[in-house]
C-alpha cells in the first residue's frame, strides 16, 4: 500500500516539476532598476527569461555563459558604438529574439560580429534587426541550431573592409532560414559546415558572394533569392549538396556568375531559375552533377563549362534567349546534354514525338569568335553573325563536335 | 498647314487604296501572332520580331520610297505646276508614304502582343521594339526618297542601288568590321568598333536592342570603355542621338534634292 502511495505521489508530481522550477523572468529597462542587459545577464540564473523593454542600449560584448532567454518588449536598439562585437554566446540553449543590434566595431583584423556564437548548441537566433554590423551572426563550432528570419545590412562598399551577413565555420547540422541579407560581403558563408540547410533566404547587393559554400559537405540549400551581388554564387569543394528552386538573377560583371561550381562532386542542381545573369552557371573541376529542369533566362552565357569537368548531365532545362548556351574550352565533350529545350533551336519535329529530328549544337561560332577577338561581341544579332552561325551549325569545324543535345524538345519545359 | 495635311491625307487615301500598306501590316501581324502561339514567352518573340525589324523594314522602307518617287512622277510634276510650296509638298509626299508603313508596323506588331498580354508583361521592351521599328521605317523611306530623285530617269541604276545599300548596311558592313577586328586585332579597337556601329542605323538599332536583352552578356566583356558605354545611360543616350541624326540627315538631304531639282 504504502509503495502505492509513493508512486501515486510521483505520478502527480513528475509532471508538476517543469512549473516548480518554473523560469524567473528578469525585465530590463533604460529606467528600472536593471538598465544593462549584461547585468541581467550575470545574476540571472540558467533557464531564466530576460525582457528587455524598448529604448537605445550602449553595450557591447555582452556575454552570456549559460543558457537563456533573450526577448524584447517594444523597440529595443543595443549599439555596439563601433567597438568589438555586440553579443557573444558561449552557452547551449540561448535564445535571442527580436532585438535590433548597431554598429559594431570594424577592423582587419578580428571579426567582430553582432552576435557570435561559439561552441554552442541548441540555440535560436530569430526576428533581430542587424545593421551596419561589419559580421552579422556568426557561428563556430556550433552543432544544430537556429538562425531564423533577421535582417542584416551594412553599406560598405568596399570588399576588403565589409565583412559577412551570416558566417559558418567549422559547424554541424545548422538552419538558417528566411533571413534578409544585403550589403555584406558574402550574404552567407559556409565553411566546413556540414548538413547545412538553407531555406528561404534573400541574399542581394551584396559586395562579394550572395552565398559562399565551402567544404561543406552533405547540405542542402532551397528556395533563396540571390540578386544582384558582386560576384553572385559561389559553391566550392563540397560534395553531395542539393541546390533546389533557388532564384539567381541580375548578377552581372565579369567575374560575376549566377553559380560558380568548383571542385563540386556528387550534387544536385533542380528546379532553379537563372535570370539576366552574365554567367548562369559556371563550372570548374566539377563532376558528377545533375543539372535538371532549371531554367534559363535572358543570361548572356547559361552555361560556361570548363574542359576540367566531366560527367555532369543536363537534362530537362529551359534555355530561354540567352545569348550564348554553352561556352566551353575544349573541342571535346565530357559532359552530357540531352532533352533540354532551347529557343535557339530551329529544327523540325516530323514523327512528332517532341523532340527535335536533328541534334542541337549548344556552342555557337561566334562564341569561339568572341573568345579570340572579344571586341567583336558588339555584333552580337548582327546578320553576318548568324550566317557564319548557321554555316557552322552545319558543318562544324571550330565549335566541339560532340557537345550536341541528340533530342531538343520542341516545346518549353513546364 | 492645311495644305501639308491636305496632301498628306490623299496620300494616305491612295495608299490604303493600292492596299499594300495593310498587306505589310498583315505580314507583321500575322509573324507575330503565330510565333507568339508556338513561340512561347515574351522575349522570345520580341526577339524574333526584332530581327525580322532589322532584317526587312530597310528594304522594305527604301523599296517603297524609291517606287512610290518613280510611280507618282506624273501626279508630282502636275503638283509643281502649281503655286506649291515646294518644301510642302516634300514633307507631304514624305509623310504621307512614311507614317502609314509605320504604323502598319507598330499597328501590326502591337495587335498580337496586346492580346496575348505581352505589352503589358514586358511594357519596356516592346515599346522600345515597336519605336525602333517606327524609326527605321522614317530612315529608309527618306533613304528611299533621295536615291529616287537621285536615279529619277534611271530607274535600273536606282532599284540597283537600292538593293545594294540595303546589302551592304543590312550584312557586309558588319562583315567588314568583323574583318577589321580580326586584320587588327592586336590594337585597342574598342573605340573604332564603337564608333564604326554608330555610323549604320541598322547597327544603331541592333546596338539598342542588344541593349535591352543582352546586357547581361555585354557586362561580361573586360574592357573598360565597353563597359563605361554600355553600362551606363551613355549607350542608350548616344545611340538614340545618333538615330535621331539618321532619322534627320537622309529627310534633310531628299528635302534639299527636291528644292533643287528641275524636273
Amino acid at each position: 500500500m504504502k509503495r502505492i502511495n509513493i508512486f501515486l505521489l510521483l505520478m502527480v508530481f513528475i509532471p508538476l516539476t517543469p512549473f516548480v522550477l518554473e523560469a524567473r523572468q528578469i525585465t530590463v529597462s533604460t529606467d528600472g532598476d536593471i538598465t544593462s542587459i549584461q547585468k541581467a545577464i550575470e545574476i540571472a540564473e540558467p533557464g531564466d527569461e530576460i525582457i528587455v523593454k524598448d529604448g537605445t542600449y550602449r553595450e557591447n560584448n555582452i556575454e552570456i555563459t549559460k543558457p537563456l532567454t533573450l526577448k524584447t518588449d517594444g523597440d529595443v536598439i543595443i549599439d555596439g558604438e563601433q567597438t568589438g562585437t555586440i553579443m557573444v554566446i558561449r552557452a547551449d540553449d540561448v535564445t535571442i529574439s527580436g532585438f535590433t543590434l548597431k554598429n559594431t566595431g570594424r577592423s582587419y583584423i578580428n571579426d567582430f560580429t553582432a552576435i557570435l556564437v561559439e561552441k554552442s548548441t541548441g540555440f535560436v537566433i530569430e526576428n533581430n534587426t542587424l545593421e551596419n554590423v561589419f559580421f552579422g551572426i556568426y557561428l563556430a563550432e556550433t552543432n544544430g541550431g537556429i538562425v531564423r528570419n533577421n535582417h542584416i545590412s551594412a553599406h560598405d562598399r568596399r570588399e576588403a573592409s565589409s565583412g559577412n551577413g551570416i558566417h559558418l565555420w567549422n559547424v554541424k547540422n545548422p538552419r538558417i532560414e528566411d533571413n534578409t541579407v544585403t550589403g555584406m560581403r558574402d550574404g552567407i558563408y559556409l565553411e566546413f559546415a556540414e548538413k547545412a540547410r538553407i531555406t528561404g533566404n534573400n541574399s542581394h547587393d551584396n559586395n562579394r558572394y550572395g552565398l559562399h559554400y565551402m567544404f561543406s559537405n552533405g547540405g542542402y540549400y532551397e528556395n533563396n533569392r540571390f540578386a544582384r551581388n558582386g560576384a553572385g554564387v559561389a559553391v566550392m569543394y563540397s560534395d553531395e549538396v542539393d541546390m533546389i528552386n533557388n532564384i539567381f538573377e541580375h548578377n552581372w560583371g565579369t567575374s560575376s556568375y549566377g553559380m560558380l561550381l568548383k571542385d563540386m562532386r556528387q550534387s544536385r542542381i533542380e528546379g532553379n531559375r537563372f535570370y539576366r545573369n552574365t554567367v548562369a552557371i559556371y563550372s570548374e573541376s566539377s563532376s558528377n552533377i545533375d543539372i535538371h529542369r532549371n531554367d534559363f533566362l535572358l543570361n548572356g552565357w547559361a552555361v560556361n563549362i570548363k574542359s576540367s569537368s566531366r560527367a555532369n548531365r543536363f537534362t530537362e532545362n529551359n534555355f530561354v534567349e540567352n545569348s550564348f548556351d554553352v561556352r566551353t574550352n575544349s573541342p571535346r565533350n565530357n559532359n552530357e546534354f540531352d532533352r533540354n529545350y532551347w529557343s535557339h533551336y530551329d529544327g523540325y519535329d516530323l514523327d512528332r514525338d517532341g523532340y527535335g529530328d536533328v541534334p542541337y549544337r549548344p556552342v555557337r561560332l561566334f562564341s569561339v569568335i568572341i573568345d579570340r577577338q572579344p571586341e567583336s561581341l558588339i555584333l552580337l544579332r548582327s546578320m553576318i553573325i548568324t550566317l557564319l552561325d548557321m554555316a557552322e551549325r552545319v558543318i562544324p569545324v571550330l565549335t566541339p563536335q560532340t557537345l550536341i543535345d541528340e533530342n531538343p524538345k520542341m516545346e518549353r519545359i513546364r | 498647314m492645311k495644305l501639308l495635311s491636305h496632301i498628306v491625307k490623299n496620300e494616305w487615301k491612295t495608299l490604303i487604296r493600292g492596299k499594300w500598306v495593310i498587306g505589310y501590316g498583315l505580314i507583321f501581324l500575322l509573324l507575330t501572332d503565330t510565333l507568339l502561339r508556338f513561340g512561347g514567352g515574351g522575349p522570345e518573340v520580341l526577339l524574333s520580331i526584332s530581327n525580322v525589324m532589322l532584317l526587312f523594314i530597310p528594304l522594305v522602307g527604301m523599296i517603297y520610297g524609291i517606287l512610290y518617287i518613280y510611280q507618282s512622277r506624273e501626279f508630282v510634276e502636275l503638283l509643281l505646276v502649281q503655286p506649291v510650296n515646294r518644301k510642302t509638298l516634300y514633307w507631304g509626299l514624305f509623310l504621307g508614304i512614311s507614317t502609314p508603313l509605320m504604323a502598319a508596323f507598330i499597328l501590326g506588331a502591337s495587335l498580337p502582343l496586346g492580346w496575348h498580354g505581352i505589352l503589358m508583361q514586358d511594357a519596356g521592351a516592346s515599346i522600345m521594339v515597336l519605336a525602333l521599328g517606327g524609326v527605321l521605317t522614317f530612315i529608309f523611306v527618306a533613304l528611299g526618297f533621295v536615291l529616287g530623285l537621285a536615279f529619277y530617269d534611271d530607274r535600273i541604276k536606282g532599284f540597283g542601288f537600292t538593293i545594294v545599300i540595303w546589302l551592304f548596311m543590312a550584312i557586309l558592313y558588319d562583315g567588314l568590321i568583323l574583318m577589321a577586328v580580326f586584320m587588327f586585332g592586336d590594337f585597342p579597337l574598342e573605340r573604332f568598333v564603337i564608333a564604326a556601329t554608330m555610323l549604320n542605323p541598322i547597327d544603331l538599332a541592333r546596338i539598342m536592342v542588344m541593349l535591352e536583352f543582352d546586357i547581361s552578356a555585354l557586362m561580361g566583356y573586360t574592357g573598360a570603355v565597353f563597359r563605361r558605354f554600355f553600362g551606363s545611360g551613355a549607350g542608350i543616350l548616344t545611340a538614340s542621338g545618333k538615330l535621331a541624326l539618321w532619322l534627320a540627315i537622309p529627310a534633310w538631304l531628299g528635302m534639299r534634292v527636291f528644292y533643287k531639282k528641275d524636273f
